[in-house]
This record gives C-alpha cells, structure tokens and sequence, in this order.
C-alpha cells in the first residue's frame, strides 16, 4: 500500500529534475550577460538590469508563471506548461545568478586583473581565459545551494499541470485520502534528492577552490 | 490605455481584499516564526540532546521540503490524522514552520557573529548563562541578522502565493479568478504583480543598502 504511493509519488520525479535542470541552465546562461551589463559603463545598460533584477525579485515565482502560462499562452504565444514554468522560473533564476556572480567577480583578487594587464592580455583573454574559469568556482557553493532552492520553487510546476513530484502526490492523495503519508513521502523525496546536490557542489567547491588565486 | 485602466480600476477592490488577506497570512507566519527560528537557533546549539534532535530535524524539514509541499500537508493531509485546519489555518501553520526553519539558520549566524571575547567578558563578571544570551548575545545577535530576516519577511509575502493551491482567496487567487472569468490574464495578472513589487521591490532594496552599511564594518 505503501509502497505503491512510493513509487506513484516518485512518477514525478524525472519532471522535476527537468524543470529545476532546464530553469538552471536558462537561468546560469542568462546571468552571465546581465552581470556583464551590470557592470558597464553605460548608465542605461545598468539601469535596465537593475530593473530587471528587482522585477524579477518582487514578484512571486508563482505569478510569473501564471503570466507566461495564462497570460502569454492564451492568444499571444501558444507555450506548453513545461516551457511557461521553466521560462518564468528561469528568469528568476537569471535575476538571481546575475547577482550571484557580481558577487563572485568582487571576490576576485585585483591583481588578477592587474596581472592581465601587465602582460598586455587583449580584454577579451582577460574575461576568458583568466576571470570566468575563476568566477565559475568562486560562485559554485551559492550557485549550488540556489540550484536546491530552485529544486523546491519547481513544485509551483505541478499548478498548472506538469507533471512533477507535488502533481503527482496531489493526485494520489486525492485517489486514497491518505494526504498525510501522500506528502510526507513527496517532502521526503524532495529532500532526498536535494542531499546529492548539496554533497556534490561541496565536493567540487573543495576540488575546484584550490584552483582559484588567493 | 483608457480602458485598461477603467478595467484595472473596477478590479482593483478585489485585489485589494485579496493584497488583505496575504499580509494577514505573511504577518501571522512572521509573528509565529520568527520567535520559533529563535527558539530553534538556540536549541540547535542546545547541549540537551532530545532538544537538540527535535530541533535539527523541525528546521531541516521545514528547509528541505518545498513550502507548497508543506501547505499541501497542513490542508490536505493533516485531516486524515484527524486535525482538519481552515485554508488560512493551514497557510499560516505552513508558513510559520517555513518561516522559523529559515530565520533559526539566519538567527544562528547572527549569534555565532557574537566575538567570543563577549562571552568570556559576561562569565568574568559573573553573569548566568540566561543572562548573557537575554542581555550580550541575542541584542547583538540579532541586529546583525536583521537585514536578512527583513529580506526573508518579502519572500514569505511572495510564498503566500501559494496558496493559491488550497483555495486561500489571497492576491494571485483573486487575480486568476478575475483572469479566468475576462480572459484578461496578462493585465489583471500584472496589476496583481505591481501590487507585489510596491511591497517587495523597496524592501529588496532597503536589504542592499542596510547590508552594504553593516558590510563596511566588517570588511
């Protein structure tokens, strides 16, 4: 009996791990350039992403999903409920990462930059070769531990009918009446999943941090 | 533009009811959780084992399962353990539990910010150890903590979303339902959505500015 709510709860699982995956990267992608724009010259450029990124952060993940499902999808860009909740979660996250990664670029020791110079890098050597590789390490354990928020943010997914973890454990529950156990299990699956995350960005920060100039 | 605002103008009461109902929800989680982050940051670091177990295990569930798994919980799932809460019972039930799992990691790094050499200071000159916690250690504790639980306190206005889920006729449920009764989703959906940012977006950044204050100190 229970075991059969196990298993129909953990139906959800591939889908879950899709839409956190697929926000990630849209996300991880995303916030690259807006951190780049963050950090121009040009006022307006910055200005645009400052709005962006207390846009993105003002309003609930719940109602940008909703925009992109209801809002977009009825007339104006017919949008299945897998890509409305990645595209709204995914854009959240680039907001998020754009200042995950200001904040790794500040923890980028000067003389980096200074040595670049010195030994007349083009910039575009500079950002490459010697900033990014640094900026990805530096910001993994906050990149990481974001991932694992962006983990449970996915359950709005199940609102407007993908079928993940919480989707599946609302339909179970409501076939048996057994809500208590129903969720607990989904609460736990959750969890479950996100001890690997948390154990295999620790394990990469402790590889990786020693590649990064002190 | 004429007739979009006629429209958001006879939608807005409902919003409003709705924007109502969600801080009753938000001021409630917080009034119940951050007390309880502050009982759970202490009784993480408690030496009394069954404390400390209770605690470990209150705030690593209510952080490593999603909000809306909880609310799901508390609406759909307490009932068969014979408990059945109303929608806002459950949401704060939910929340608050979300709220003092949160705030006890942020409360704790506040108190582990405490120089030992306070600590030290209070025990010669002969201060209990209730008393060092009332007066040296939770004051400045918590001051450092604050920007972060101010920042926490927008996020949980934006978790009472969810609860949209179990029929709590809050912002977003009163926003979908006008939504779906005129198929004006995108406009009724951004007003709902400006009515968030005018709370959340000052918020945000009254976090950064009181963060950058604290941070000159420290760097």
């Amino acid at each position: 009996m229970t075991a059969d709510m196990i298993l129909g709860v953990a139906t959800g699982i591939p889908w879950t791990l899709a839409v956190t995956a697929a926000a990630f990267v849209l996300g991880a992608v995303l916030g690259l350039p807006l951190c780049a724009m963050r950090q121009s010259k040009f006022m307006l450029l910055r200005a645009i992403v400052l709005v962006y990124i207390v846009v993105f952060r003002s309003v609930p993940p719940l109602l940008w999903v909703f925009v992109f499902f209801f809002g977009l999808g009825s007339g104006y860009l017919p949008i299945s409920a897998f890509e409305g909740v990645v595209l709204g979660l995914g854009l959240i996250t680039a907001a998020n990462m754009a200042e995950i990664y200001r904040g790794a670029l500040s923890a980028i020791r000067i003389g980096q930059w200074e040595a670049s110079e010195a030994l007349a890098l083009p910039s575009y050597s500079t950002y490459i070769d010697i900033i990014a590789p640094q900026l990805l390490r530096v910001s993994l354990p906050s990149s990481a531990s974001y991932a694992v928020g962006l983990l449970k943010d996915s359950a709005i997914a199940s609102t407007i009918g993908v079928n993940d973890i919480s989707f599946s454990a609302n339909y179970i529950a409501k076939l048996t009446y057994q809500g208590l156990t129903v969720f607990a299990i989904a609460g736990l699956l959750y969890i479950m999943i996100s001890l690997p995350i948390a154990a295999l960005a620790r394990a990469a920060d402790q590889k990786l941090r020693a590649r990064v100039a002190q | 533009m004429n007739e979009l605002l006629s429209f958001w103008l006879d939608s807005l009461p409902l919003l409003l009811d709705g924007l109502a109902v969600s801080l009753k929800v938000t001021g409630a989680a917080l009034a119940i959780g951050f007390p309880l982050g502050l009982f759970l940051a202490l009784g993480v670091q408690s030496k009394g084992r069954l404390v400390n177990l209770i605690s470990l295990c209150v705030v690593e569930i209510g952080r490593g399962a999603p909000a809306l798994v909880v609310l799901q919980f508390a609406y759909f799932g307490l009932p068969q353990g014979g408990l059945t809460l109303s929608s806002f019972a459950s949401a704060v039930f939910a929340l608050a539990w979300n709220t003092g799992a949160y705030t006890s990691e942020i409360i704790r790094a506040g108190l582990e910010s405490v120089p030992f050499g306070e600590i030290e200071a209070s025990s010669a000159m002969g201060m209990m150890r209730a008393d060092t916690l009332r007066f040296v250690i939770i004051p400045q504790g918590l001051r450092v903590a604050a920007p972060a639980l101010l920042g926490f306190a927008a996020a949980m206005l934006q978790a009472t979303s969810l609860c949209f889920t179990i029929a709590l006729p809050e912002l977003t449920s009163n926003a979908y339902v006008i939504g779906t009764n005129t198929f004006r989703y995108i406009e009724i959906l951004s007003l709902a959505g400006i009515l968030y940012a005018v709370i959340c977006a000052p918020a945000t950044i009254a976090v950064e500015v009181l963060e950058r204050r604290l941070g000159k100190h420290t760097r």
